[in-house]
C-alpha cells in the first residue's frame, strides 16, 4: 500500500471518531488494524487530525507495547512471558521460536513471514504456556508444537 | 426433543480446541441428520477439562472432557444413543465435586448459558438486580451495596459503597462509569471469563451502578490480548440494547445510560485506575497524584465509578437477593465470595468461586489436585506480579484480606500461580524486577530507574559477585520503591522480590536469616 493511500486511510479514520471522546486510542487501533502498523507520516497526520503536537502523539504511540511504528511480518506471534507460562516451561518455548525464527523479540524472520512479540499474559494461565498466532490462541503449546505451528503458516523452512 | 450440545466459546477453551470440536459437531449433526443443535457457552472453569463438550440428557448435562474433533462422531453417537458411556465421559457436570463445592453466585451461570442470549441470562435469574434497583432510589442502591461489604476485587480491595457514594454526592452534569477489565496480573483471567461467558451480568451490573450514582455513560476498558473477549462482548451490548436493556429508557424507566467498548494497548500499568483514566483520554497512561480522588475527578475530570468488571458483576447478585445474603458468605471484613483463578503448574486449573476463607491448601489440593508436573509444589504466587510467593509453609493460610495482608502477601485479584521444586526463587525475583523496568510507566524514580538496578544487582547476586553485600542493597531498594512510589506498581514489586529472598535464601545461595525486613 503506497503512501497516498496510508493518508487517505488515516482520513477516513480520522473523520469517523472526528465526535469520539477521548479518540487518540481508537484512532491508532484502527489505523493499526487497517494497515498493520502506525507509519511515520501517519504521526503527523493524526496529531492535526486531534490537534496535538507531533511530539505527544508519538509519546502515545511509543508508551503503548501494542503499537509498533514498523510494518510487521505476515503473521505476527505473539508468546506469553508472564509467570504462570514460565511455571510450565514457557522460556523453553520462547527459546524455539527465537531459534527457529533466528529473531529475537520485535524482531521479524528474514522472508518477512513472522514477526515474534512478547506479551504480558493472554489470560490462558490455567493452560499455560500460550502463545496466539494472528489472534488465534494456542495453548498448552509443547516444544514439539513450534516447528508445526510455523509450519502451518507456511514458507518456513 | 431437539438435544442440545454445548462447546464453548470461552478463549481458553478454543486455545485448546473448541473451535475444531464445535465445527466437527455441526458436520456430524448435519452428516447423520441429528436432532441436536450446537450452543457456543462460556467455560465452566474446569480449564483442565477443556474442551468440555456437554450433552443435555434427562439426568442434566452430561460431560465429555479434553474432546478431540476425532472423538466428536463416537461421543454424540454415545450420548445421543445409550444415555452417554465413553471413555471420555465425566458425568453430570453439575454433581462433579469441582463444581458441587464451590459458591458460585458471581460466576452462577458461567458455561451454563449462551453468554450472547438475554432470554437465556433471564431465564438463568438475569436482570433481576437491575429491575430491584429500578425501583430502588440512588441513595438506597448505594446503602445495600454498602451494606453487602463489597470490596473491589481489582486487588486494592477498596470498599464499593464507599467509592459509590462519593460520586453520588458529586453535583455535576456528567459522570461515568468506568470498567476496569485490564486483567494483566499473570495468573488472572477471571475477568476475561465472564465477559466471554456471561457479559450480560456486567452489562447489568455497571447499569446498576449508574442508577446508584446518576451516571449516563459507561466505558469497558478491555485488554488488546482479549480479542474474544471483545468479540462477545460487543455483540452481547448489542443484545442488550436491542431487548432496552441499554439506551435512552432502560426498561421502560425513562432512565439513560449506555456503554462504550474501549480497546487498552498492552500496558500492565492502565490497570492502576488513574492510568487507565489517561488512557482512555487519549494519553500516555502515566500514573496520577491522588487527590483528587477519581471519584471526583476521575474520567475527563468528572466524578467517576473505576471498578474491576468481578466487582461490577457481583452487584446484580447483592441486589437481586439482598445484601444479607451476600453477607453471609465469607469470614472477618472479607465479605462474600471470590473467584479463585488456578494457574500455572497446577494438575486441575481453572476457576473456583469459593467464599473467604478457604485456605490455600485445599485450593492447591482439593480442587487443583497438585502440580501438574508432579512433582512437589514449592512455591505458589498470589496476586499476579506484584503479589509475594508463598512457600509449603504458609499453605494453611485462610483466603482472606487481612490475613494475607498481615503475612506480608496480598490476594489481589485472586490469582494464584502454582510452581513445582524445579522452580528457581533468584530467577522469578529478577523476572519481578525486570517486569517491573518494561512496565514502570516512568514518572516515580525509584519504579523507573529502581526496577533496572535491582535487576542488575540481582544477576549479581546469581552471579556470585559478594552476595551478602549486593542483597542488602535489594533489600534497601525495595524499602525505596515500596515507600517512594505513587502507585502498586513499584510500591510492591518488592513483595515478590524480598518474599522470594526471604523463604528461598537458598536459592540466592544466602544464608538463612540474612535479610532483616523482608517483606
Amino acid at each position: 500500500m503506497g503512501q497516498e493511500n496510508h493518508t487517505d486511510v488515516v482520513r477516513s479514520i480520522l473523520e469517523k471518531h472526528s465526535n469520539t471522546e477521548g479518540a487518540l486510542l481508537p484512532i491508532l487501533h484502527d489505523v493499526q488494524d487497517t494497515l498493520g502498523f502506525i507509519p511515520n507520516e501517519a504521526i503527523d497526520q493524526i496529531g492535526k487530525g486531534v490537534n496535538r503536537s507531533r511530539a505527544e502523539v508519538h509519546g502515545v504511540v511509543s508508551f503503548y507495547h501494542h503499537f509498533r511504528t514498523n510494518k510487521p511480518g505476515t503473521h505476527v506471534i505473539q508468546v506469553c512471558r508472564s509467570e504462570a507460562c514460565q511455571s510450565m516451561g514457557g522460556e523453553e518455548i520462547i527459546a524455539e521460536f527465537k531459534r527457529q525464527l533466528d529473531i529475537d523479540f520485535h524482531g521479524t524472520s528474514a522472508d518477512d513471514r513472522v514477526t515474534l512479540e512478547a506479551v504480558y499474559c493472554l489470560g490462558h494461565c490455567a493452560c499455560a504456556p500460550a502463545v496466539m498466532v494472528d489472534g488465534v490462541p494456542r495453548a498448552k503449546v509443547k516444544i514439539s508444537d513450534v516447528s508445526d505451528l510455523l509450519g502451518d503458516l507456511g514458507g518456513m523452512k | 426433543m431437539t438435544t442440545k450440545i454445548y462447546v464453548p466459546r470461552d478463549s481458553s477453551a478454543i486455545a485448546l480446541g473448541a473451535d475444531r470440536v464445535a465445527e466437527r459437531v455441526l458436520e456430524v449433526i448435519a452428516n447423520d441428520k441429528l436432532d441436536a443443535m450446537l450452543i457456543r457457552n462460556g467455560s465452566r472453569g474446569m480449564v483442565w477439562a477443556e474442551p468440555l463438550l456437554e450433552v443435555e440428557t434427562t439426568e442434566g448435562r452430561v460431560g465429555y472432557a479434553n474432546v478431540d474433533p476425532t472423538d466428536v462422531p463416537d461421543v454424540l453417537g454415545a450420548a445421543m444413543a445409550n444415555g452417554g458411556q465413553h471413555s471420555k465421559s465425566i458425568g453430570v457436570v453439575d454433581e462433579l465435586p469441582y463444581l458441587n463445592n464451590q459458591e458460585r453466585l458471581c460466576f452462577a451461570r458461567n458455561g451454563i448459558t449462551d453468554p450472547v442470549s438475554v432470554e437465556d441470562y433471564t431465564a438463568h435469574g438475569g436482570f433481576k438486580g437491575l429491575h430491584k434497583a429500578l425501583k430502588m432510589g440512588s441513595e438506597q442502591i448505594v446503602e445495600e451495596v454498602t451494606e453487602s461489604g463489597l470490596r473491589g476485587r481489582g486487588g486494592a480491595a477498596f470498599p464499593t459503597g464507599i467509592k459509590w457514594k462519593t460520586v453520588l454526592g458529586c453535583d455535576s452534569n456528567q459522570k461515568y462509569i468506568v470498567c476496569n477489565a485490564d486483567e494483566g496480573d499473570s495468573g488472572t483471567f477471571s475477568d476475561r471469563m465472564t465477559i466471554e461467558g456471561d457479559p450480560l451480568v456486567l452489562i447489568e451490573g455497571m447499569t446498576i451502578a449508574a442508577l446508584a450514582v446518576g451516571a449516563t455513560k459507561g466505558f469497558l476498558y478491555l485488554r488488546s490480548e482479549y480479542p474474544h473477549a471483545e468479540k462477545v462482548f460487543l455483540e452481547a451490548l448489542e443484545a442488550a440494547r436491542g431487548q432496552g436493556y441499554l439506551g435512552d429508557d432502560i426498561c421502560g424507566s425513562g432512565r439513560v445510560f449506555d456503554i462504550e467498548l474501549r480497546r487498552a494497548a498492552g500496558a500492565y500499568i492502565c490497570g492502576e485506575e488513574t492510568s487507565l483514566l489517561e488512557s482512555l483520554e487519549g494519553k500516555r497512561g502515566m500514573v496520577r497524584a491522588k487527590p483528587p480522588l477519581p471519584a471526583i475527578e476521575g474520567l475527563f475530570g468528572k466524578p467517576t465509578v473505576v471498578n474491576n468488571v468481578v466487582t461490577l458483576a457481583s452487584v446484580p447478585y447483592i441486589l437481586a437477593n439482598g445484601a444479607k445474603k451476600y453477607k453471609d458468605y465469607g469470614m472477618g471484613r472479607s465479605k462474600g465470595t471470590l473467584p479463585i483463578q488456578l494457574a500455572g503448574n497446577v494438575k486441575r486449573g481453572g476457576l473456583v468461586e469459593k467464599a473467604f476463607g478457604v485456605t490455600l491448601r485445599e485450593l492447591l489440593m482439593d480442587f487443583g489436585g497438585g502440580s501438574a508436573s508432579g512433582r512437589p509444589i514449592r512455591a505458589v504466587q498470589v496476586g499476579g506480579p506484584l503479589g509475594a510467593y508463598i512457600p509449603e509453609s504458609q499453605f494453611d493460610m485462610p483466603f482472606e484480606y487481612e490475613t494475607f495482608s498481615q503475612n506480608g502477601a496480598m490476594l489481589g485479584h485472586g490469582g494464584i500461580v502454582v510452581f513445582d521444586d524445579t522452580v528457581d526463587m533468584a530467577r522469578m525475583a529478577r523476572f519481578a524486577m525486570e517486569f517491573c523496568a518494561i512496565e514502570s510507566c516512568g514518572k516515580c524514580t525509584p519504579c523507573r530507574i529502581g526496577s533496572t538496578r535491582g535487576m542488575e544487582t540481582i544477576d549479581k547476586i546469581i552471579a556470585g559477585e559478594d552476595r551478602a553485600a549486593n542483597a542488602e542493597l535489594v533489600e534497601d531498594l525495595c524499602d525505596t520503591m515500596l515507600n517512594g512510589s505513587l502507585c502498586a506498581l513499584g510500591g510492591m514489586i518488592p513483595f515478590p522480590v524480598m518474599s522470594a529472598m526471604k523463604h528461598f535464601p537458598e536459592d540466592f545461595c544466602l544464608e538463612p536469616g540474612l535479610e532483616k525486613t523482608a517483606a
